[in-house]
């Protein structure tokens, strides 16, 4: 089959590679037909993650077609599902409480030390990013192997288009997440910092939970221009102090609830973090925390920071005395997908949530290596990549 | 677990600091073969019983014994086991059980003759809350010494901590999830993997 394949800092290619096989029970084959690029994805692209291999397949947004099924699993072949990103069990203690992204048995045996080692314990798998998450091949492909596809992927009803569901794989998922940990009130000001897709969800979502008003923070324009679309009011951070233009909106009070859909990966500083981790020997921080630095000292006292940014390792100059002080909620994670995927599912096929305003470019999956390119030259317009393997290439 | 916390606090003996923690831990062992220990706990969703009987079979035991080629029963007690060494080859021995509480605990030793001595047993306790049962492995072993040893040592010796630990997630694995996770994209590489 075609595959995007991973070679090293700003190479990545389409590749001939061997199909994938059923190897577990559990099982599914997927035959994809759309597949996104994240913003995660350009983070293995600039090379700032280890355990990275050459020929690894990236690729964790995707949806298709099932081909081929295990013994064990529950779907059906000719079904159609959106797969989540993160491979959880469904068996466990964690998963049984919905906590699907801490599942103790989505990674193989040996992968689960280094997560041991630097969160203490080992976390649920991911598609296509790295070996620290499992070594998993990922889904910018033509096919793609599932395991425990009994549990992760949700099918969908035929005649609803790829483009209104592919996105529950990850980031409405996270986006939603994100304002359910603001735990957001009637008459709440929400704040949230950075305008990519996982920020452009949570600004749709906290309206749709209730929030009064919502602060969208970026610099790039596009993206302020569609957080406004929902409603949001916006700050331009290179135009405007950040925080004293939340505390003037604010009337001094500051936002009930503070979201961070930054993260230490859009400064490109996840690798420092863990290699500083990976070494223990030294605990040099870092000082590119900025977005959560800011929330915490700009949300208002006894008011609830929730944040879907990822961050690999320690922060340095982390405000832990404001956020004592003012007695604040942290709350964070990886992405429950499975759990969020039923109920989202049913408010797009309601149209309460549409999220094709995304997608700024489709093209096919022979394209995806300039797909990357054009993703990351050009963050103000590209806000959305969806590769189609089906899909002819534009004539020359 | 509570005979072998005879130290200052109640952690288990193979998280202790200091001290002779082989020689305190084989008091607990009906045979003390060798004098490097590991001891691992895992906590697996499935009842005691059910994690008893598995590893009491102890065919099954290779299934997720990633070293373990194969064990072979010889009779209520006795099994042969042939585990995989460096250069393709393989070292075994004859394992007897040397204690038996249907439920609640396996011990075995190696018999006379052994490349490498070892004992252990493995203990199941309910875990708090119905959260299923404890699993605790603890293992004493003997590196051989000499050319051959030191290549053996490669498993045996730097490796056994890390060899028990992915060996209880695997059995933790299959028995939550009747299977064991791997990434292998299709079955060739699958193979690889298991050599
Ligand atoms: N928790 C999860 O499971 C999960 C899932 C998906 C993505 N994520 C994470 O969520 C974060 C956002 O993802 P994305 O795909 O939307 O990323 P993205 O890179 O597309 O968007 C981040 C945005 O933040 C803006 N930004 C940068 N610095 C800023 C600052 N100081 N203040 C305000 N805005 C700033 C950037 O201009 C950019 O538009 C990332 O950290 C990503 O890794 C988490
Ligand atoms: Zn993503
Ligand atoms: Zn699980």
């Amino acid at each position: 089959m075609r595959a995007l394949t991973w070679h090293g800092k700003h190479d990545v290619r389409v590749e001939t590679v061997d199909d994938p096989e059923i190897v577990n029970p559990r099982d599914a084959i997927i035959r994809i037909t759309s597949t996104a690029i994240c913003g995660s994805d350009l983070h293995l692209y600039d090379g700032y993650i280890p355990t990275m291999q050459k020929g690894d397949i990236l690729g964790h947004e995707f949806m298709g077609e099932v081909i081929e099924v295990g013994s064990g699993s529950t779907l059906k072949k000719g079904q159609r599902v959106v797969v989540p990103f993160t491979i959880s069990c469904g068996n466990c203690f964690h998963c049984g409480k919905h906590q699907y992204s801490a599942c103790d048995n989505g990674l193989p045996a040996d992968n689960q030390d280094i997560a041991q080692s630097i969160y203490g314990h080992p976390m649920a798998g991911l598609f296509g990013y790295s070996h620290m998450t499992g070594g998993y091949a990922g889904g910018q492909a033509e096919y793609v192997r599932v395991p425990f596809s009994d549990v992760g992927p949700i099918v969908i009803p035929d005649g609803v288009d790829d483009d209104k569901v592919l996105f529950l794989s990850d980031i409405l998922p996270t986006g939603w997440m994100a304002a359910e940990n603001a735990e957001i009130e009637p008459g709440d000001t929400v704040a949230v910092w950075g305008c990519g897709p996982v920020g452009l969800f949570a600004v749709q979502s906290a309206f749709l939970m209730g929030a009064e008003r919502v602060i969208a923070i970026d610099h790039f324009p596009r993206r302020l221009e569609l957080a406004r679309q929902f409603g949001a009011e916006t700050i331009n951070y290179e135009e405007s102090k950040t925080y004293d233009a939340l505390m003037e909106m604010t009337g001094g009070i500051g936002p009930d609830a503070c979201i961070d859909s930054v993260g230490l990966e859009a400064h490109g500083a996840f690798a420092d973090n863990i290699w500083d981790q990976i070494k223990v020997s030294t605990f040099m921080g870092t000082d590119r925390a900025h977005s959560i630095r800011q929330a915490i000292l700009a949300c208002r006292k006894g008011g609830r920071v929730s944040m879907p940014a990822v961050y690999g390792g320690f922060v340095d100059k982390f405000p832990l005395g404001a956020f004592m002080q003012k007695g604040l909620t942290l709350k964070t994670g990886q992405t429950h997908v499975q759990h969020y995927m039923p109920a989202l599912l049913n408010a797009i096929m309601e149209d309460k949530i549409d999220t094709t305003f995304l997608i700024s470019h489709r093209m096919p999956l022979e394209d995806a290596a300039e797909g990357y390119r054009m993703f990351h030259d050009k963050q103000n317009e590209v806000t959305k990549i969806v590769l189609k393997p089906g899909m002819q290439p534009a004539a020359a | 677990m509570e005979e072998i916390q005879s130290r200052g606090d109640d952690a288990p003996l193979s998280t202790a600091k200091h001290g002779d923690t082989a020689g305190r831990a084989s008091e607990t062992l009906a045979e003390a073969k060798g004098d490097s220990l590991v001891g691992k706990t895992v906590t697996i969703d499935r009842p005691r019983e059910e994690l008893y009987s598995f590893w009491r079979d102890v065919g099954n035991l290779p299934h997720f014994m990633e070293n373990v080629v194969a064990v072979e029963p010889l009779d209520d007690r006795r099994s042969r086991w042939e585990v995989k060494a460096p250069g393709g080859t393989t070292v075994g021995w004859i394992s007897v059980i040397t204690e038996d509480k249907p439920g609640e605990l396996i011990a075995w030793a190696s018999e006379e003759g052994a490349d490498v001595p070892n004992s252990g047993r493995v203990e199941f306790r309910d875990a708090p809350d119905g959260r299923g049962t404890w699993v605790t492995a603890t293992i004493l072993y003997d590196p051989p010494a000499g050319i051959v040893g030191k290549v053996i040592a490669k498993i045996f010796q730097r490796e056994p901590a890390i060899q028990a630990r992915r060996d209880l997630r695997r059995f933790k694995q299959l028995m939550e999830t009747g299977e064991v996770a791997t990434a292998a994209r299709n079955r060739r590489e699958y193979e690889e993997e298991q050599q």
